[in-house]
């Protein structure tokens, strides 16, 4: 087997006295659907912040597509191609959703006249589809602050997309969204993983989405990663179980 | 954005009465020049204040370096530094086509001056955020009025004076009046076109979620820093400008003028409406006018009335003129909404 695209190898990390990380190690196969669960408390988001550089890591080491990255700032990750989505969506509230999708598109030249350029129609036609994929696109003269809390999270999904990231950290995807839209956007993070090439590793409380979609589920508890296995390993592992049911 | 509906006719409109203003009104001609400068002035606080939401209180700083720079060269051009220093005002006035050579040189230096303080200034300062930037820069302008009042070289707290305004170039009041006029269409449509590409967007999304548009890789100190940059530019000439128009530079009041230009550059462009690009320009517009006719109408009141004026702005109107609009008419500003709930991209392509 090659390398893994991401290595999380033994990372720490405690705030003053609260230890939310330890000695936690996970590893992300590329083009592959890695679920993150534990209940509340866990660690989960604390560990996503680690990876993507908002904190400094107490020790151990995070490894994507075999660099070091522990060390970079937000956006220097973020241009290497590894993003997020946030629990508490963020998007740009007083720009309407094209806009959002516009300045999405990767920051990746540095000089002055690419800082000054205009929209291509290659990127208001990428900015439409994925909107459409999302299924916003009759939204997409809105602004997005105006949009429904499950649709934010679809805008923001987009939005990720259209960085075209090579590893996708999406926390909490399905939180706050109507049930019956929610197999829908299980079809859609699969057509993303599928299609656009796009590793995602999700945080999820809803065990049925996380169940049929990730290959390979890591669970934490009090900081410590307490299992990992296939989904059905997770669902018969009696540590799980007590984990969620409070049972130490 | 699809507002104004029709650019063609406003840009003419505005052109025959920016021409004829001064040809019917030659009395105020003067006071005309300085409502463009006000406009500039706004202009360029709405780069950091609306696109950007960074409530700056220091951009008066590039109007003093700008008017303090083109002095200073005009007087390196025509004039023996002791000379000037002990009989300033008495001094032969210099020709007409060397005083606009000089106003040339000393704008241009005036504005690459400026833009490289903007750029070394705003990496140090452009990281705070908030209330922090705004207190920040609001002691980085009054620091600069102190310390530009301490500098022998430039006449210290007893200020500069600048040429005198040479025969041969017809109106004084006039020939400012067609200089920032001028500044402030090319600010205009530099503006426009920095933000209908990335640029703008990168602003509004600094504005909207900083953090977010760190966390999609955006290079924000950078686009933050260059904007700062283009505010200086302009800044930096109309502050040459300004100083010639005046006559005389103190340090606190016409140069660091951080009470007066300070403020009213940031009370404008809430005025008319931040974040938008005619916002400021209607805003410094109607701004001006009231200025001038409370000094007339209740002259000894008029700052009390100013004052009186600030607080009903920022009470009724803190989303300003365009911002009313645009929150009553969100249509007129291109933020239409798409009843239709079967809209459908491939389907729209292909009807």
């Amino acid at each position: 087997m090659s390398t893994p695209m991401l290595t999380v190898d033994k990372v720490s990390k405690s705030f003053g006295g609260v230890v939310a990380n330890t000695n936690i190690s996970i590893e992300v196969p590329e083009n592959k659907i890695i679920g993150l669960i534990g209940p509340n408390g866990s660690g989960k988001t604390t560990l996503f912040n680690s990876i993507v550089g908002y904190h400094p890591l107490d020790s151990g080491s995070i490894k994507f597509l075999g660099e070091e990255i522990s060390e970079l700032m937000v956006p220097q990750i973020a241009r290497r191609g590894l993003l997020r989505t946030f629990q508490q969506t963020r998007i740009y509230g007083k720009m309407n959703c094209v806009k959002n999708m516009l300045i999405s598109v990767p920051d990746k030249n540095t000089g002055l006249s690419d800082m000054f350029r205009g929209h291509d129609s290659e990127e208001l036609d990428k900015a439409e589809d994925l909107l459409e994929f999302v299924g916003l696109y009759s939204k997409r003269n809105l602004l997005a602050g105006d949009l429904s809390f499950g649709q934010q999270k679809l805008l923001e999904f987009a939005m990720a997309l259209m960085n075209e990231p090579k590893l996708l950290l999406l926390d909490e995807p399905t939180a706050g969204i109507n049930p019956t839209l929610i197999n829908g956007l299980i079809d859609r993070l699969k057509t993303a993983n599928e299609r656009l090439g796009v590793t995602l590793l999700v945080i999820e409380h809803n065990m049925r989405v996380i169940m049929n979609l990730a290959e390979h589920i890591y669970c934490l508890a009090h900081g410590e990663l307490l299992a990992e296995g296939t989904p059905d390993q997770i669902q018969k592992d009696q540590r799980v179980i007590d984990a969620y049911l409070g049972a130490h | 954005m699809n507002w104004p509906p029709n650019n063609k006719v406003l840009y003419g409109t505005l052109l025959i009465v920016a021409v004829l203003a001064p040809i019917l009104f030659p009395n105020y001609q003067a006071q005309m020049a300085y409502m463009w400068l006000m406009v500039v002035l706004a202009m360029t606080w709405d780069i950091q204040g609306g696109q950007m939401g960074y409530n700056s209180f220091g951009n008066i700083i590039f109007f003093g370096i700008g008017m303090y720079t083109t002095a200073v060269v005009q007087r390196a051009m025509f004039f023996n530094f002791d000379d000037y220093e002990q009989t300033a005002g008495t001094l032969h006035a210099i020709t007409a086509s060397d005083y606009v050579t000089s106003l040339v040189v000393g704008g241009a230096g005036s504005a690459i001056l400026c833009v490289i303080v903007a750029v070394v200034l705003g990496s140090a300062v452009l990281g705070l955020r908030g209330h922090y930037f705004a207190i920040c820069t609001l002691g980085l302008g009054i620091a600069a009025g102190e310390i530009a009042g301490g500098i022998d070289f430039i006449g210290a707290g007893s200020g500069m004076v600048t040429p005198v305004f040479p025969d041969g170039l017809g109106e004084k009041g006039l020939f400012f009046y067609i200089i920032f006029f001028t500044l402030a269409v090319l600010c205009h449509f530099t503006l426009k076109k920095l933000y209908a590409g990335r640029f703008g967007l990168t602003l509004n999304a600094i504005r909207d979620d900083e953090d977010k548009a760190e966390a999609m890789g955006l290079r924000t100190t950078r686009y933050k820093s260059v904007a700062w940059a283009v505010s200086a530019f302009f800044l930096g000439i109309a502050g040459g400008a300004m100083g010639n128009l005046i006559g005389y530079i103190d340090p606190i009041d016409t140069a660091f003028a951080g009470s007066t230009f300070g403020v009213w550059m940031v009370l404008m462009a809430i005025l008319g409406g931040k974040g938008t690009i005619w916002g400021p320009v209607i805003g410094a517009i109607i701004f001006h006018i009231t200025q001038e006719l409370l000094w007339t109408l209740l002259f000894g009141w008029q700052r009390v009335a100013l004052g009186a004026i600030i607080v009903a702005i920022v009470v009724f109107f803190p989303q300003g003129i365009m911002g009313f609009i645009r929150d009553r008419w969100p249509h007129l500003m291109g933020q239409t909404v798409d009843k239709s709930l079967t809209a459908d991209k491939s389907k729209e392509g292909a009807a």
